[in-house]
């Protein structure tokens, strides 16, 4: 057994400014942040509020800034954190706050909701189903593993930094509009949306979301990337239009 | 349901929680990127040493006008502006420059370490105004696919080069004859190391399969496709290894042509 510190912050009762709050516990071998959090909950602040669901990196819940990267509470080793100093431990500083280690994330469920939906062809089958080859599913289904745990989102500079949430819908949904724009069943055109409503052009490809996606979705080079070279296709590649205006 | 609005809570320029060397990674991308700007301003306004023997400096390839005798059309034409210096590298540089300009990867570095837009990732900006690239002058950046057209035909140009420099001519008779040389290895690599960072580009990997919801229905574009992926998964090395392989090709030959090097015969 050792001791560590861990520099929590502390909101003020009633949503004022809060600040950082010092605890020191004790840790053992194989512990991560979340274990600590909940030590610290359970034995010195009982009124610590923090997020947290499946300890398994799967649900999204506990999404936090460790030493100032956005990580998953439950996916930081201690023994990968140098614990000579102490720990940092925020909350996402892209949500508003709610309590503590608590952000109001409810603004990516209503951006999802302002996004179109999955509109598939009709079945090939007199059964209702469809075909279709492994090779043209395989590139949406990387999409498919984000748990929404919105760290992208929370590093993103467009909405951390210039506050764009009312203009730029962030990297999680554009993987999310790439899982269905991609999709070899699905007949709906986004691109306008992606370009106008989305302003997928605020993206300047830093890979920040990339970096600290958990589930390690290559959310700029197979995502954001490829859609901004179909809105090329779309709109300003003039070669691209002759071609498609010839083609029908 | 209350809604909370969604403010950002701004920090200053550099301001951060990061214990790590962030700055180290921008801060290497801005000497290295300055270093090679540097060196090929200084190497194309030159406008000598750039061949020796079978060999041509890959910045001044292919040679239009120029004086060498690897120049297509003869020496420096009549109509070029008299006030205006002529290097034979001022016409061809453009386009690949225009190319790692608008490369996907370069952006995103650029970005972070020359504007600080952001200076990494979850440390405070400079700036509060923010247009991205969604307005001119950064929405240019989507022409980026017409420079990789012309970065594909330089790849042809650059690969008859090195076939150029496997002949040798014979100091006695004057016969070119097939040889390998130190030169002829260094002017290979720059051009396979090129290929691997142009046909690996974002926009390559799109135009021939990406852009396609069914790839499996075209075998070709399946096959391209898998091929520019493998290449895109490396594409910050292949950037970094193909603008250094130019920078030393053009020193390689520039230092043979001054006499300071000697280039060793293999073959």
């Amino acid at each position: 057994m050792s001791q560590a510190t861990f520099r929590i912050w502390r909101s003020e009762p009633g949503g004022g400014a809060g600040a950082f709050k010092n605890y020191t516990t004790e840790i053992s071998e194989g512990m991560v942040v979340l274990d600590a959090v909940h030590k610290i909950q359970a034995e010195q602040a009982p009124d610590l509020a923090c997020r947290w669901n499946c300890k398994a990196g799967k649900c999204g819940s506990c999404s936090a800034e460790i030493n100032g990267k956005p990580r998953l509470m439950c996916m930081s080793r201690l023994n990968s954190i140098n614990l000579d100093e102490p720990v940092t431990v925020e909350p996402m500083r892209t949500f508003p706050l709610i309590k503590d280690l608590v952000t109001d994330v409810s603004w990516n469920f209503r951006t999802k909701k302002g996004l179109k939906k999955f509109k598939p062809r009709k079945p090939d089958a007199p059964d209702g189903t469809w075909r279709m080859a492994q090779q043209d599913i395989d590139r949406v289904q990387e999409f498919r593993k984000c748990i929404e745990c919105f760290l992208c989102q929370d590093v993103c500079h467009v909405l951390r930094d210039h506050d764009k949430h009312e203009e730029f819908i962030g990297p999680r949904f554009f993987v999310y509009a790439a899982a269905l724009e991609m999709h070899p069943l699905d007949t709906d055109d986004r691109l306008a949306d992606l370009k106008d409503k989305s302003n997928i052009g605020y993206c300047n490809i830093t890979k920040c979301c990339t970096t600290v996606c958990p589930e390690h979705i290559h959310i700029t080079d197979n995502a954001i990337i490829p859609l901004k070279e179909r809105v090329v296709d779309s709109f300003y590649d003039p070669v691209s239009r002759l071609l498609r205006m010839i083609s029908g | 349901m209350q809604v909370i609005p969604v403010t950002a809570v701004h920090r200053g320029f550099g301001q951060t929680a990061r214990r790590d060397t962030w700055w180290a990674a921008p801060l290497g991308v801005f000497l290295g990127l300055s270093a090679f700007i540097g060196y090929a301003t200084w190497a194309a306004f030159q406008g000598e040493h750039y061949h020796f023997g079978p060999y041509l400096s890959p910045f001044y390839a292919p040679e239009l006008w120029g004086d060498s005798p690897h120049s297509w059309f003869g020496p420096k034409p009549g109509w070029w502006p008299g006030l205006l210096p002529f290097s034979p590298a001022l016409l061809i540089l453009p386009f690949p420059g225009g190319f790692r300009f608008t490369c996907y990867y370069y952006r995103g570095a650029y970005y972070k370490s020359f504007w600080a837009d952001p200076p990494s990732c979850a440390v405070g900006e400079p700036r509060q105004g923010y247009l991205g690239e969604n307005s001119f002058p950064l929405i240019m950046q989507n022409i980026h696919r017409y420079f990789l057209y012309a970065a594909v035909a330089f790849l042809f140009m650059l690969s008859y080069d090195v076939w150029k420099a496997m002949w040798f001519a014979d100091p006695a008779t004057g016969q070119e004859r097939f040889g390998i040389g130190v030169g002829t290895i260094v002017l290979l690599v720059n051009v396979v190391l090129l290929s691997s960072y142009t046909l690996g580009c974002h926009s390559m990997r799109h135009l021939v399969g990406g852009r396609k919801d069914e790839i499996s229905k075209s075998a070709i574009s399946d096959a391209c496709y898998s091929c520019s992926s493998s290449l895109n998964n490396r594409h910050q090395l292949f950037a970094w290894c193909s603008l250094f392989s130019v920078m030393f090709a053009d020193v390689y030959v520039r230092l043979c042509s001054m006499g300071i090097w000697t280039d060793l015969r293999i073959i």
